[in-house]
């Protein structure tokens, strides 16, 4: 399990630790089963090149899913994740990784909690942000 | 492609906001966790492991942020007929309030918030803001979730 994060030890600026995705035709097809999301653009590439596509895309579900992936690694046990939002600006396929980060923006207290926002993104290898977000923690104090 | 210069009317904007789908009730399965899980490819032990999870403060088995994109639910409906087919997802935001664990009963209501149309590149697109609001077998709001869906 992560190591606990505490609040006093986080500042605005700080960078979270990023995570690395390496999304394979197979993984869309797992996601596809795990979410119920069959939608053809995701795993079937005639299907994706009729629909204008290159290849097949992942789901923005997914990507949203390595977002939250990102936050709870670095929330750790203790911590809450209270929101969660992010905007499927760029498309991703398979074969091609992209790493989720995140930046500390704004930490605050707020009726009794100990908040912290973050700035997110998913950026392909070429350091384009495909999938913008962000996202609120309720950390623990030491 | 013929793309006419507009097809949203003002009428036709009220009548479609505030539309509510049916409710649709789904039992939280462990073995749904932990599939949805693996497929995000997160090997947190609080979404992959009872035993690990009861040692954790929740106690036993949670799902993952987003699982609840697993969880079915009856789109609702345009009060008119939607000529654009095609469906692209632009983004999603969700509020979290309180825990999904294995064994829960969460029913969900989907209702269109929002709609406008804007012209693109691949024509005229029909951008339509969804809330999901996901409530468990204690009628508690466990999550909502505000999604963009834009058809073209």
């Amino acid at each position: 399990m992560a190591d606990q994060v505490y609040w006093d030890n986080v500042s605005e600026g700080m960078e979270l630790p990023s995570l690395r995705k390496d999304p394979t035709t197979q993984q869309l097809v797992k996601y596809a089963g795990a979410s119920g999301d069959y939608y053809q653009i995701h795993y079937d590439k005639d299907y994706a090149k009729n629909n204008n596509l290159d290849d097949v895309i992942l789901h923005g579900a997914l990507k949203n899913a390595f977002l939250g992936h990102l936050m709870t690694d670095w929330m750790g046990p203790d911590g809450t994740l209270r929101r969660l939002a992010c905007q499927y600006r760029g498309m991703d396929s398979p074969g091609r990784p992209i790493t989720a980060r995140g930046v500390v923006t704004r930490k605050y207290q707020e009726g009794g909690n100990y908040l912290v926002d973050c700035d997110i993104w998913l950026e392909n290898v070429e350091g384009q942000r495909t999938t913008p977000g962000s996202a609120t923690v309720v950390l623990p104090k030491n | 492609m013929n793309t006419p210069a507009s097809f949203l009317t003002e009428e036709m904007r009220d009548r479609a906001i505030g539309q509510e789908s049916q409710p649709v009730t789904a039992d939280v399965e462990k073995g749904a966790i932990i599939k949805f899980a693996q497929a995000i490819g997160d090997d947190n032990p609080v979404f992959n492991d009872e035993m690990a999870a009861r040692q954790s403060r929740h106690g036993g088995l949670v799902a993952p942020p987003t699982f609840l994109r697993s969880v079915p639910v009856a789109r609702a409906e345009y009060p008119f007929k939607m000529p654009y087919e095609r469906l692209l997802d632009g983004g999603s935001e969700w509020e979290y309030f309180e825990p999904v664990r294995a064994g829960d009963r969460i029913t969900a209501v989907s209702s269109i918030t929002d709609i406008n149309e804007r012209a693109g590149r691949m024509g005229l697109m029909i951008i339509t803001t969804y809330v999901i609001t996901y409530r468990n077998q204690f009628d508690q709001v466990a999550a909502t979730q505000t999604n963009t869906s834009i058809r073209y």
